[in-house]
């Protein structure tokens, strides 16, 4: 079976999750001996893949299309003071449209895969010309993204028609599912939910040189850590874990926040840390990269993600595999496939604070959470997401040419 | 004469609410919260009255009255019984009932249904004198003459306590890999003892209706009481059929709508049907019935899951250390002769506390198999600990010094 992917980023040139999850789920699929992967990107980069047929949409750079705006960024709205930001993200999303369309025209394949509202249209202009099956594959939708708000007009209306249009639909987890159908009124049996994973084998493994030597003498000192890796958006829901976070110091004052990520929250909380009496409890770390990535994680005893809202949420996995337990909130659709982690609502402060002092305490929890934690990741990977896309496949292309 | 010795147990705990740091040193309300909470025990003792309790009881009392032959006996925890005095006095009553007709035995165990026996043999013993003063005091009753260990956890020391204390007979599950090519079907004597008899749970035969009964892809199914019956009667030497399990099989593990209430009724009249069959209580057993030889149980053995020892309840370290802690203040506690505390302390004690917190089921995300008012063995733990640390705050109140 040929399958064209369409796609916004691959990493090296990601800007976060989406790359990531876009070139693990393909390499995935391309282990099953009858699936050939044609994937379209809007710019043209060296990548070192060899299990697809990467193409560029046309001869421009990663840096134009970024600039035109990631596929984070469309929550920005249009002001009328003139800011013409808006217009490149459309515009880049015209022109891979229509050369996407171009490239099709030549190529042949029997179902398209399209990843995020960014390539929806080009994959409608595609099921317009040749009439096959497509798949649009939902990481995120608008609201979520806007952090819960109506969000922008324009990507909404791309993403309502063409979810519409699309024959099926895949989202990354029961709250994206839910989010579609509520925001898009999408009949629920269109939707197949497929949930992301995590490829063990991309992650940097631990030495012992943890590169935040500071929280290492710490812990040396009695203190434990509590980490957080995530940009500081307010989808992020970092404000309610400084407030849970004073509570936690008042009873266990050696505890100490590390805060690893970059956004517009970032000078407000750094004002709410230090107004909570607790700024010298929580550590800024900024946006890291590789090594300082990883020992975000590996020099926590607890890693937190209390996102007000979370397609899927990768990063307590990523812990996981760095031996590290989470507590992670209801409203992350990771929460439906990780069990051995604490979870909370991610407005419940108190419960927030009731659950770190608990574990912070208490030695057998951790104990058997990361016993279980370890038992539980083995059984989570792509491989499975990737057969469930298989079969999937295979419904469409037969009910369409049967 | 083959004899259906029909034994059903009967307990509901007192689960703690949802209890925080910031209740510990303020509230001590450990076992009440609201009604519509999961673990409010009020409202889901009313329910499994409505589902079980109050028809099956019905349907007993009926039995009763129609076949001279029909007998069963019965074992009912302290706290089940408290609950029922406050909150169900028409529920306990249907029980009185019961019992009134002279053919409906009720058995000896902790009042507190508690593990005690393995932690502390004072307190045991004092739970066990309590269980027959409440059922001395509730149900006129002057002795229970057979005892059952809590999860009917057994070994030869269980044995020997039993004996000492003038039991007749002592129950316990009849595990093949332990009774090797004999058979449950018969009476047996504990090794190391004179007098007493053991009882052995058929669990092939009381599975199939305590588990099995509504599954539909079970290959027996749909499962009748004459099929049953015919069952029974293959064993030719045999002389007694011990089925027991939990009295909520009857409208709650199994709802009243897979007919398992209709096969309870209609058993004694296929049973009855054949000369020879008849049903015993558990010390007509035990007195008519002679033993025919020794079973030697070294490694303590448990009515649970696979493995049937206690790792259900201590297996992993968050039970272990729960569980410890709680007994280690035994001393320190009874000196205070505070009843309030002392009576917390004690509802603490009950297996379900700590079976809440098993980690085996959890990880399949086969979350059915996890029977607890809790989201996860973690929540279990920690209410449970947050408990356990205002139990030593009233204790430093009290002016212990811990």
């Amino acid at each position: 079976m040929k399958v064209l992917m369409l796609g916004w980023e691959l990493p090296p040139h990601n800007s976060g999750g989406l790359g990531v999850a876009c070139y693990q789920l393909c390499e995935s699929l391309s282990k099953n001996s009858d699936i050939d992967l044609d994937f379209i990107l809007p710019y043209q980069a060296e990548h070192n893949i060899n299990f697809m047929k990467v193409h560029a949409a046309r001869p421009v750079g990663v840096v134009e299309i970024q600039q035109a705006g990631t596929a984070y960024d469309s929550y920005k709205f249009i002001f009328h003071d003139g800011h013409e930001e808006w217009k490149d993200i459309y515009s880049q999303v015209r022109i891979y449209e229509k050369t996407v369309a171009d490239m099709a025209k030549t190529m042949s394949f029997d179902i398209v895969h399209a990843h995020d509202w960014l390539t929806f249209r080009a994959a409608l202009k595609i099921k317009e010309m040749k009439n096959c099956p497509i798949v649009l594959h939902v990481h995120s939708v608008e609201s979520d993204r806007a952090g819960g708000r109506y969000g922008n007009p324009l990507v909404r209306e791309i993403e309502e028609t063409s979810l519409w249009m699309a024959d099926m639909i895949i989202a990354v987890s029961e709250h994206t599912k839910k989010a579609i159908i509520r925001d898009y009124s999408i009949p629920a049996d269109k939707i197949e939910v497929v949930h992301n994973s995590i490829d063990p084998n991309q992650l940097l493994p631990l030495d012992n040189n943890n590169s935040y030597r500071y929280l290492m003498q710490l812990k040396s000192q009695g203190y434990q850590v509590v980490s957080s890796v995530g940009r500081l958006t307010i989808q992020k829901g970092l404000t309610n874990l400084l407030y849970a976070a004073r509570e936690v110091v008042q009873r266990m004052p050696k505890t100490v926040f590390l805060l690893v990520g970059s956004g517009e929250q970032y000078h407000e909380l750094i004002a709410l840390s230090a107004d909570l009496g607790i700024g010298s409890n929580v550590i800024f770390a900024g946006f890291q990269r590789g090594k300082q990535w990883r020992d975000s994680f590996a020099a926590a005893d607890l890693f937190i993600m209390p996102s007000v809202s979370e397609p899927f949420g990768l990063t307590p996995l990523e812990a996981g595999y760095y031996g590290v337990p989470s507590m992670i909130s209801k409203q992350a659709g990771v929460s439906e496939v990780l069990h051995n982690c604490l979870k909370v609502d991610f407005w419940d402060i108190n419960e927030m604070a009731n659950k770190m002092v608990s574990f912070l305490r208490l030695q057998a929890l951790s104990e058997v959470m990361k016993e279980q934690l370890t038992a539980e990741l083995s059984d989570i990977s792509w491989e499975k997401s990737a057969g469930k896309i298989r079969n999937l496949y295979g419904r469409q292309v037969n009910e369409v040419y049967a | 004469m083959k004899s259906i010795v029909l034994y059903l147990h009967v307990h509901q705990p007192y689960r703690i609410r949802h209890y925080s740091i910031f209740d510990v040193g303020i509230n001590h309300d450990y076992f009440d919260c609201n009604w519509d909470s999961k673990e409010n025990n009020k409202r889901i003792l009313l329910k499994v009255a409505d589902k079980s309790y109050l028809p099956t009881n019905e349907k007993l009392l009926r039995l009763l009255h129609k076949y001279p032959e029909f007998c069963l006996s019965l074992s009912m925890s302290g706290v089940l019984l408290e609950q029922l005095e406050a909150w169900a006095p028409d529920v306990l009553d249907s029980f009185k009932k019961l019992v009134d007709t002279g053919r409906v035995e009720l058995i000896g165990e902790t009042y507190h249904h508690s593990l005690s026996f393995f932690y502390s043999p004072t307190e045991f013993q004092t739970q066990v004198n309590m269980h027959k003063e409440i059922i001395e005091r509730l149900f006129n009753k002057s002795e229970t003459r057979v005892f059952r260990n809590t999860e009917l956890a057994y070994n030869n020391d269980v044995a020997a306590w039993a004996e000492q204390a003038g039991y007749k007979a002592i129950l316990a599950e009849g595990w093949d890999p332990l009774l090797g090519w004999r058979s449950p079907n018969y009476v047996y004597r504990p090794a190391g003892t004179e007098n007493i008899k053991l009882l052995l749970k058929n669990y092939h035969l009381s599975d199939d209706i305590a588990f099995r009964f509504g599954d539909h892809s079970w290959s027996e199914w749909p499962l009748t009481a004459d099929k049953f019956a015919h069952w029974l009667s293959e064993d030719g030497n045999a002389t007694n059929f011990d089925l027991f399990m939990d009295y909520e099989t009857f409208g709650e593990h199994q709802w009243s709508e897979s007919g398992v209430l209709d096969f309870l009724e209609t058993l004694p009249k296929e049973w009855l049907k054949t000369e020879g069959h008849d049903f015993k209580t558990v010390s007509a057993a035990a007195d008519q019935i002679e033993a025919v030889g020794e079973v030697d149980v070294v490694n303590t053995l448990t009515w649970a899951d696979t493995e049937r020892d206690l790792s259900a309840w201590v297996g992993n370290s968050m039970q272990r250390e729960s569980i410890e802690a709680l007994y280690r203040l035994e001393q320190p506690l009874l000196e205070l002769n505070d009843w309030d505390l002392i009576n917390d302390w004690r509802k603490l004690q009950t297996s379900d506390h700590f079976y809440y917190m098993c980690v085996k089921w959890f990880n399949d995300g086969d979350i059915h198999a996890y029977f607890s008012p809790y989201e996860s063995p973690y929540d279990a733990y920690i209410n449970f600990m947050n408990a356990y640390h205002d139990l030593r705050s009233r204790m430093i109140d009290k002016g212990i010094s811990l």
